[in-house]
């Protein structure tokens, strides 16, 4: 077989569509597993937890990233070193309170739903990205950062974007009191 | 690079969540095993289509295992198959003394009872791929220490 230059380029893209078809076969069997659509988006929350937990681990090993100093330096972190790292996407970070604890990353390009054309008509509120949530949720817990994430708009749901939304639960202030 | 990370734990994550809840409904512990499996098939089949797009058109059988054992191997996990062995009659053994989802776990005997539910995922996977190139068979795996694993295939030969 003649290799050509671009073959390094095709195995990395089909190493990633491994990890989206992977994550399509997930759903689609959880869906034949629970009839509820909350049930499946429980699920999959807890899995993408369970993931962040340790990804955070491998994140911080690859990226060598300095201490964040505050809640905008860690949304920018998320959106552009670890999704670029993980998904190859660059989401667009936003301030959406005046506190300065609630973010959403906006995603006009989503890896995951690369094969999926559209939601069955009768799983309409099924997240499917809901791991997303959960990797997020788990790995800002691990560093300390408790966080509550969902999804504010869905493409799949009809919505024009993806956006995530991340609200940060802990007052900025309790921060100056914890032990470095 | 990276990627391998995320699947890697997706992975692992899998296995525990879909044993996790048969524990807690149905307690059946074969059916874990099954779904895993179809879930490979289906995602081998998606992966052989889009990855044998451009490359020629295989010889025989033997062409297609090797080529499973090197290219598809290698951009799935990142190394080749260390072992082919065949009667040249359908069945053929692949052995991977490091296989990737087991490095982690152990390097011994250590969890051995539980390495075979990290091998179904990816008996599904090879023989997904197989079946869209052709080939009906069966393949199962097995662990005799980890991290090595072989996978054997065997062929389906429908009566004429």
């Amino acid at each position: 077989m003649s290799r050509s230059p671009g073959r390094k380029q095709e195995n990395h893209k089909i190493s990633r569509e491994l990890f989206v078809l992977t994550y399509g076969a997930l759903v689609a069997q959880l869906c034949k597993d629970y009839e509820k659509d909350e049930d499946v988006n429980a699920y999959l929350d807890r899995m993408g937890y369970s993931i962040g937990i340790r990804l955070i681990d491998d994140f911080l090993a690859r990226s060598a990233v300095k201490k964040c100093r505050s809640y905008s330096e860690t949304a920018d972190m998320i959106a552009q070193v670890a999704f670029k790292m993980y998904l190859g996407v660059t989401p667009s970070v936003s301030c959406s309170s005046a506190m300065g604890n609630e973010f959403s990353l906006i995603l006009d390009k989503n890896p995951l739903v690369d094969f999926v054309e559209e939601l069955p008509a009768e799983r309409a509120s099924l997240c499917y990205c809901n791991l997303l949530c959960g990797v997020i949720r788990g790995a800002l817990e691990m560093v300390q950062l408790a966080a509550e994430v969902t999804f504010l708009q869905d493409r799949l749901k009809g919505d024009a974007v993806t956006e995530i939304g991340i609200t940060f639960l802990r007052k900025p202030e309790d921060r100056k009191h914890k032990r470095n | 690079m990276a990627d391998e990370a995320l699947f890697l734990l997706l992975h692992s994550e899998m296995v525990a969540g879909l044993y996790r809840a048969a524990e807690q409904g149905e307690g059946e512990n074969g059916r874990c095993t099954t779904k895993l499996e179809s879930m490979g098939f289906r995602v081998g089949q998606g992966l052989i289509e889009r990855f044998t797009k451009d490359t020629a058109r295989f010889k025989d059988e033997l062409d297609i295992m090797k080529f499973i054992c090197k290219d598809f191997w290698t951009t799935v996990f990142k190394k080749q198959i260390d072992n082919l062995r065949t009667n040249h009659q359908g069945i053929y053994v692949l052995q991977d003394n490091k296989f990737r989802l087991l490095t982690q776990m152990s390097a011994g005997k250590q969890y051995l009872e539980h390495a075979p539910k990290y091998l179904a995922f990816t008996c599904g996977l090879i023989r997904g791929g197989l079946s869209n190139l052709g080939i009906k068979s069966i393949v199962t795996a097995e662990v005799s220490s980890m991290p090595a694993c072989k996978y054997l295939k065997y062929s389906i030969i429908s009566p004429l």
